[in-house]
């Protein structure tokens, strides 16, 4: 298949899964209904329901698993190593730690934006530190230290807030929260997460020419022209802005940065440039389907979307271990 | 054409020199071999004279800009790394990113320019395999090709035949000797002192970081710099088949 035809079926399953998102949901709208009130505002129940519900829910998973997919592949190519996720760099966790915060402090039940705004607030911290740790010349390696050195410190300091945890609701609050969904958000967090988004996805799509002479190792990227300090702040910045957006208004999601680049590797000759856009249309179908398989699986258990990721995602990874393991003949 | 001037060229590691104090003034048309024990500086000084590392002293392609230097000097590492299980052909065709400006796609002269590299390193034919599936020496073969196909004045290369089978080996040494022969400046660092004095037209000899020797392979691989510098005793001869050189014996 080529590149070309490839990206038109990947644009036209996320085309299909998005309307799929708009026409599926508990209030039982009949399609036709459903459309109609979305184009035209008429009858306030079914456009209350689609533009103020169904809307925002779809145009955010798109919005965070193109993010995933897009980062995932962009560190899987920097780093050269197909398990780099977005999580790597450690940006994800400390959203999470800003967000866990302002469900703690009771901010997030007096202000429905306190908790994006905290979270982003902690990706932000997050960057800086890492761009100091890794210092501004470092290679891939000072990169991951300090990317692991920040998760785990924003892990550690999540676990102290939650044993800290003045009641069980507030606990059990946090621990909901982090498990990732899409549910009950609105607009203003589409506006709050769109700009970050687009900046990240921009700063990322520059990259795949450098992505792509990577793959000689850095010593021959760089003598091909490859300004690898300049591309390393791109991406560093790309992802903790796209991903970091993400976490804020979705939780941490997890696996879809890892399997989607992994999955459509092999479908664009393996080139880290191609992947960048074939795997932020995956990770949007991706995110699409899960959140639809969510409300219709357990309609009322309010099933986590990160939840089902993370069930969908390890088996597949059981599978291309499996798959690698079978073609390195072992 | 450009060649690589090198003035007072020093690398420390800590306070040590690594290289130290290497000036030379290397032509278009030479193939120049850069021999020296492990250890010597021979990759520094390369990573050096392209401005990859810190240094003192000047060297002509550290001053370019890295666009200019990409495509005035092309560099083939000693690390041979092939990251991802792409195509023969997309690897060699990296080679041609510093004449691609953002966004441009690849034109007939570049394609003209792969085809051309895969065919002297005896590829073709093997455009459409992957990289990461190919023997060894295959996979040199093809980073060689990446390097030729970036069509650049200046080709430096790290023990590029290091792991080639015999006849690989001197068939990539005839191919730098012929891309010298056309007007470019090649410099590689060489172990077989053999295929060093058949091909290059000029040696650098460097001992602990130092130029020791500087000139045609005959006046430079004598009896008393080979056992200094190498520790070694050779067996010299001129024959009408070339000059001969093979190492019997370690003297200490």
């Amino acid at each position: 298949m080529s590149f070309r035809a490839l990206i038109a079926a990947l644009s036209a399953l996320v085309a299909a899964l998005f309307l799929a998102a708009l026409l599926v949901g508990p209030a039982g709208l009949a399609p036709g209904e459903s459309l109609g009130a979305l184009v035209t505002g008429q009858g306030d129940a079914a456009a209350l329901v689609m533009r103020e519900i169904r809307l925002p829910r779809a145009i955010l998973a798109v919005l965070v698993g193109a993010s995933l997919g897009l980062s995932g592949a962009a560190l899987q190519g920097y780093l050269r190593n197909p398990l780099a996720e977005p999580g790597l760099i450690g940006v994800s966790a400390s959203a999470a730690l800003g967000a866990v915060i302002a469900l703690q402090t009771g901010l997030a039940a007096a202000h429905a934006l306190a908790l994006p705004g905290l979270a982003l607030a902690g990706a932000l911290v997050a960057v800086l530190l890492l761009l100091v740790l890794a210092g501004p010349r470092g290679g891939a390696f000072t990169l991951i230290l300090a990317g692991i050195a920040l998760s785990s410190l924003a892990g550690a300091l999540t676990a102290l807030v939650l044993n800290l945890s003045p009641n069980p609701y507030a606990a059990a609050d946090i621990v909901f929260w982090m498990m990732g969904s899409l549910a009950d958000r609105s607009f203003a967090h589409v506006w709050m997460a769109l700009p970050l988004t687009l900046v990240g996805w921009l700063l990322i799509a520059g990259l795949g020419r450098g992505l792509d002479a990577l793959t000689l190792g850095e010593d021959a990227a760089e003598a091909l022209g490859i300004r690898l300090s300049r591309l390393r702040l791109a991406l560093v910045l790309g992802v903790a802005a796209s991903v970091g957006a993400g976490v804020a208004v979705a939780g941490a999601i997890g696996f879809v940065g890892l399997i989607v680049p992994h999955l459509l590797r092999p479908l664009v000759g393996a080139r880290p440039g191609r992947l960048l856009l074939a795997s932020a249309l995956g990770g949007a179908a991706l995110l699409l389907a899960s959140d639809l398989a969510v409300r219709l699986i357990l309609p009322d258990r309010d099933l986590k979307l990160g939840v089902l990721t993370a069930i969908l995602g390890a088996p597949l990874f059981f599978h291309l271990i499996y798959k690698t393991r079978r073609e390195a003949g072992a | 054409m450009t060649g690589l001037i090198l003035s007072h060229l020093s690398v420390h590691r800590g306070p040590c020199p690594v290289v130290d104090d290497v000036s030379a003034d290397l032509r278009p048309g030479e193939f120049v071999g850069l021999i020296g024990p492990n250890g010597a500086g021979k990759t520094t000084l390369m990573r050096a004279a392209l401005g990859l590392i810190r240094h003192k002293g000047t060297s002509s392609l550290a001053r370019l800009s890295a666009a200019d230097r990409a495509r005035t000097a092309a560099w083939l590492p000693q690390m041979r790394e092939i990251a991802w299980p792409v195509s023969v052909e997309t690897l060699v065709g990296l080679g041609r990113t510093p004449h691609l400006r953002p966004g441009q796609r690849m034109g007939a002269a570049d394609r003209a320019a792969i085809a051309d590299a895969l065919g002297r390193m005896d590829l073709a034919g093997f455009e459409h395999r992957r990289a990461t599936a190919l023997s060894g020496g295959e996979q040199a073969r093809v980073l060689i090709a990446r390097a030729v196909a970036q069509e650049a004045p200046v080709l430096i290369a790290d023990e590029p035949i290091a792991g080639l089978d015999p006849a690989h080996q001197i068939t990539t040494m005839r191919l730098f000797a012929g891309l010298a022969a056309e007007g470019r400046l090649v410099v590689a660092a060489l172990h077989d002192l053999g295929l060093a004095a058949r091909f290059c037209t000029r040696l650098l000899v460097l001992h602990r970081g130092r130029l020791e020797e500087d000139g045609p392979p005959g006046e430079v691989l004598t009896a008393p710099t080979l056992a200094r510098v190498f520790g070694l005793r050779a067996y010299l001869a001129d024959t009408p088949e070339g000059p001969i050189v093979q190492p019997v014996e370690v003297v200490t």
